[in-house]
């Protein structure tokens, strides 16, 4: 056998090659052309195609935007700039409404030399969403969160200190109760004080202390009623309310749908299914044509506030049905496993059931808020100004009779960036808190 | 061992209504029960004496009093004279038509973005992407209006068509793209089942005229279709107006000269039939070859029989009718002849579709990404082709996940068509929900029932969705 061996011993090569680089149609940016853009006819058809768009759509746009006007006073006199630089007939932007309007879009008619409460407003909002959305900023920073909608409130809509301070007395008398008599009286017997005595203070004593507070120590803003109000500031409020408050109703909601209890869990589908039936316009003009019949004679109150509602119940429909198919995503070991440690319901739903039914729906979660945040538009149809009645409002004025791109640019733009970045939040957030797959 | 461990007999106490887990649950139904009770009392208790307060009753009649309005988009017979239930109908029949329209261009749309987002191609999927979040991200109502700003500002006039260096009408001279809406050819018979009229001698004379007078009247230029029936028949008066303009309508029609092709809904209906009947002998036909493929092993060809098998039958009832196009021609100031498709159907129609296509893409993205690749390498390893792959195995598996999802866009689709309000479109929202209400102040008894349409709708269809659910579902053990 060692004869055979030595005879093909001399078809071995016996020094080793350089290393080569591989063929140049193998390697870099011309290999990934050829097999992302160019392999096969469909795909170079494809490519092609898409390249078309891209530059049709480019090449109209461009120019467009970048030659625009951003200082004139109505769109005759930006016409007469753009014929007299470009030539007329030349397409070009008249940003100028933009720079004209801007503080109408944003806070509608709120008066100028207050335009601080709003902007403070919104640091103050940021400041206390930080620490609900990013686990890396201070726990301390929840305090802030907690008084924020008070102190948001007391800054948009003005009026005296003392009646924020007021309600918040409300919550510390439930929290006192909970604390102090809680351990002496039960826990049911406390709840249901807790719910009960801060309702009564609420109904009765909060207004006198508030007025009896104020005239004591006045200490008030210039009030702004809610006609005033418009433009994102008018989408933001309705939509911030809107999520922070259909997200907790929406989870009971579900839990109701869940439960086995006939009449709650009846009682929670036809909610849910009456409620995600009918299209929100519907609602809305329920809200501003029929709430009044349904409301003891001589009741009025906001629009604004009616709104808010509506738009809470219609949110908190879809929340439940997404949290619903989370609940019903997890194993039924884990309710099991919460029962075997002989945790109650409210406890096995705190601890066990709800974080991980609450991740599993967070996609839809945030969809569902995304969702909210664009049907905020819709106020426009019963009256309020929201940034599309407010570009239908200019465009009406003598000044800006024509212009439409440019304000829908705009308004376009700020949607697609608070909601894009909804979503990019809810992607963070899932990857977050994977726990398998790591 | 059972009977060791049983509790104790005890009589029953008051207080295990509430400690006792075996009654807390009866209790806190009862609680609740009482309370929503005493609420819904309370708010019809409201409601009773609102309406005393008001003077009103509670009462539907007003369904049968006579309308007197107009609607510019009719797909049955309507006049002003008819009555508030009739508005309501054609209201609803108005709804039905966009979402119809909208389901069927938006499933087209997304299924088509959906596939090309997984495309290998860098540049189709980045670019479907774009097209994907920009519609996702940016609200509804912004892309009807801006789509209707579209069309009625940048779009040439009727009036540009004429002469040698305007607008042109595309698709061999037969549609009509314009400010006023698109026109596009219509089907016609000449020998239809609803019987044809007689041309009177000089049927063009007395059109001119009505439409010049509509124009005067009102801002959108009313049109004419002398041949109605089959899509979209345009009304007389302009969006707003209530009656005018009526006059010198049926003015065209009498004795003499040649038949004017027309269509009615017997002719289309004879068309849907055979259609239908030519389906259901194509599938026949399909499994026929299935069986025998069964039987021997040998699938005989059969695709030309099964197209056959449609369009054989449509053909020849089309000969028998005596089908021909109507296409729009320009006439006095606007264009007469074919189906008018005004500005607030396309904006409408072309804005949910673009919109709901862009959700339904992200659907069957996530349909497609959610079966394993396991799948895709078993087919092959059974030795299946890449086409029978994904008939037989990956599709029948990603429908499952795709369709509900999707059925629950089609409903929000029908539901968005109430966004119509934006470009004054008559669907049932603005026909029962708004001027009706206007006119009759009877805003109680217009909403409730406009909201049980939509409830009604909705319910049917999520009903026929549970049951595709069911009947699809994976048999698990």
């Amino acid at each position: 056998m060692s004869d055979t061996h030595a005879q093909t011993v001399a078809y071995v090569r016996d020094t080793m090659l350089d290393q080569q680089d591989p063929p140049l149609n193998q390697t870099g940016a011309l290999k990934w052309i050829r097999e992302n853009l160019f392999s096969g006819w469909l795909n170079i058809m494809l490519t092609l195609l898409s390249l078309w768009v891209i530059y049709a759509a480019l090449s109209h746009l461009l120019p467009w935007a970048l030659r625009g006007i951003w200082d004139a006073s109505n769109l005759s006199q930006c016409r007469e700039i753009i014929a007299e630089r470009y030539g007329a007939g030349t397409p070009a932007a008249c940003w100028a409404v933009l720079a004209e309007r801007w503080p109408q879009l944003i806070f509608g008619f709120f008066p100028k030399e207050l335009y601080w409460r709003p902007i403070l407003a919104f640091l103050i909002f940021l400041a206390a969403v930080a620490p609900v959305l990013f686990s890396s900023v201070p726990r301390k920073m929840l305090w802030v969160s907690a008084l924020a909608p008070f102190v948001l409130f007391w800054l948009i809509w003005g009026g005296s200190l003392w009646g924020p301070v007021a309600a918040i007395l409300g919550f510390v008398i439930a929290w006192a109760i909970m604390a102090f008599a809680a351990p002496k009286i039960g826990t049911l017997l406390s709840v249901i004080l807790a719910i009960v005595v801060p309702v009564i203070y609420w109904l009765t004593l909060c207004g006198p202390l508030a007025g009896a507070l104020a005239s004591v120590v006045p200490l008030a803003l210039e009030q702004v009623p809610t006609q005033n109000m418009g433009g994102f500031m008018l989408a933001t409020i309705i939509g911030v309310s809107g999520i922070v408050l259909s997200l907790p109703l929406g989870i009971l909601l579900a839990l109701g749908r869940q439960s086995d209890m006939f009449i709650i869990n009846k009682c929670s589908v036809a909610f849910i299914e009456i409620i995600r039936g009918v299209p929100l316009i519907v609602w809305l003009f329920t809200a501003s044509l029929l709430l009044n019949y349904f409301l003891p004679p001589g009741t009025n109150f906001d629009l604004m506030l009616r709104v808010i509602i509506m738009v809470t119940l219609f949110s908190a429909a879809y929340i439940a049905e997404v949290v619903r198919g989370g609940l019903a995503a997890l194993p039924k070991g884990q309710y099991e496993a919460a029962d075997a440690l002989g945790l109650d319901y409210w406890k096995s739903m705190r601890l066990i059931i709800l974080p991980q039914a609450l991740k599993i729906s967070i996609p839809g979660i945030v969809n569902t808020f995304i969702g909210l945040f664009k049907d905020t538009t819709l106020v426009v149809f019963i009256g309020l100004l929201d940034p599309i009645g407010l570009s239908n409002s200019i465009r009406a004025t003598t000044d800006w009779n024509g212009v439409y791109w440019e304000l829908f640019v705009f308004i376009g733009l700020c949607f697609f960036i608070f909601c894009f970045s909804m979503g990019r939040y809810s992607l963070f957030l899932e990857k977050k808190l994977r726990r398998e797959h790591r | 061992m059972a009977t060791i461990s049983d509790p104790p007999e005890r009589g029953f106490r008051l207080s295990q209504l509430i400690f006792d887990t075996r009654y807390r649950s009866m209790t806190i139904q009862v609680v609740a029960m009482i309370l929503i009770g005493l609420l819904l009392s309370w708010l019809i208790s409201n409601t009773i004496n609102n309406l005393e307060a008001l003077g009103k009753d509670f009462d539907f009649g007003f369904l049968s009093q006579p309308a007197g309005y107009d609607i510019n988009q009719q797909l049955i017979d309507y006049n002003n004279q008819m009555t508030h239930g009739r508005a309501a109908l054609v209201g609803i029949l108005n709804t039905l038509l966009v979402a119809v329209m909208g389901c069927a261009l938006a499933t087209v749309l997304g299924v088509i973005a959906g596939v090309l987002r997984l495309s290998n191609n860098w540049i189709v999927s980045r670019l479907t992407a774009v097209y994907v979040e920009g519609f996702r991200n940016v609200p509804l109502l912004l892309w009807i209006v801006l789509i209707f700003a579209l069309m009625t500002e940048s779009m040439p006039t009727p009036r540009d068509f004429r002469g040698e260096d305007g607008s042109s009408m595309i698709l061999g001279e037969s549609v009509a793209i314009t400010n006023r809406g698109v026109y596009i050819p219509n089907v016609v018979f000449s020998r239809s089942l609803g019987g044809n009229e007689i041309a009177a001698p000089e049927p063009e004379a007395a059109a001119p005229a009505a439409s010049t007078g509509a124009n005067m009247a009102g801002t959108y230029g009313a049109s004419r279709i002398a041949t109605g029936g089959a899509g979209v028949q345009t009304g007389q008066a302009d969006d707003n107006a209530s009656g005018s303009a009526e006059g010198g309508s049926d003015a065209g029609t009498e004795e003499g000269g040649e038949v004017i092709p027309s269509s009615s809904g017997w002719d289309w209906l004879l068309i849907l039939a055979v259609l239908i009947a030519g389906g259901i002998g194509a599938r026949v036909l399909g499994k026929r070859a299935s069986h025998i493929q069964e039987a021997t092993g040998k699938r005989p060809t059969t695709l030309p029989l099964q197209i056959a098998a449609i369009l054989v039958p449509l053909i020849v009832v089309l000969v028998a009718l005596g089908a021909s196009l109507d296409k729009p021609e320009l006439g006095g100031f606007n264009f007469d002849g074919g189906v008018h498709l005004r500005n607030s159907l396309i904006a409408l129609w072309l804005a949910l579709s673009l919109y709901t296509g862009a959700f339904i893409a992200e659907i069957v993205r996530g349909g497609i990404l959610a079966i394993s690749k396991g799948q895709t390498e078993a087919a092959y390893a059974l030795g299946l082709r890449p086409g029978t792959t994904m008939n037989l195995v990956i599709l029948p598996q990603a429908l499952r996940v795709i369709i509900p999802p999707l059925i629950s866009q089609f409903l929000n689709l029908t539901k968005n068509s109430s966004l119509a309000i934006a470009v004054g479109y008559m669907d049932v929202r603005s026909t029962l929900g708004g001027i009706t209400i206007n006119q009759t102040g009877r805003e109680l008894e217009g909403m409730l029932l406009l909201g049980l349409f939509y409830l009604v709708l909705s319910l049917l269809i999520s009903g026929v969705m549970n049951v595709y659910n069911s009947s699809v579902k994976l048999k698990e053990r």
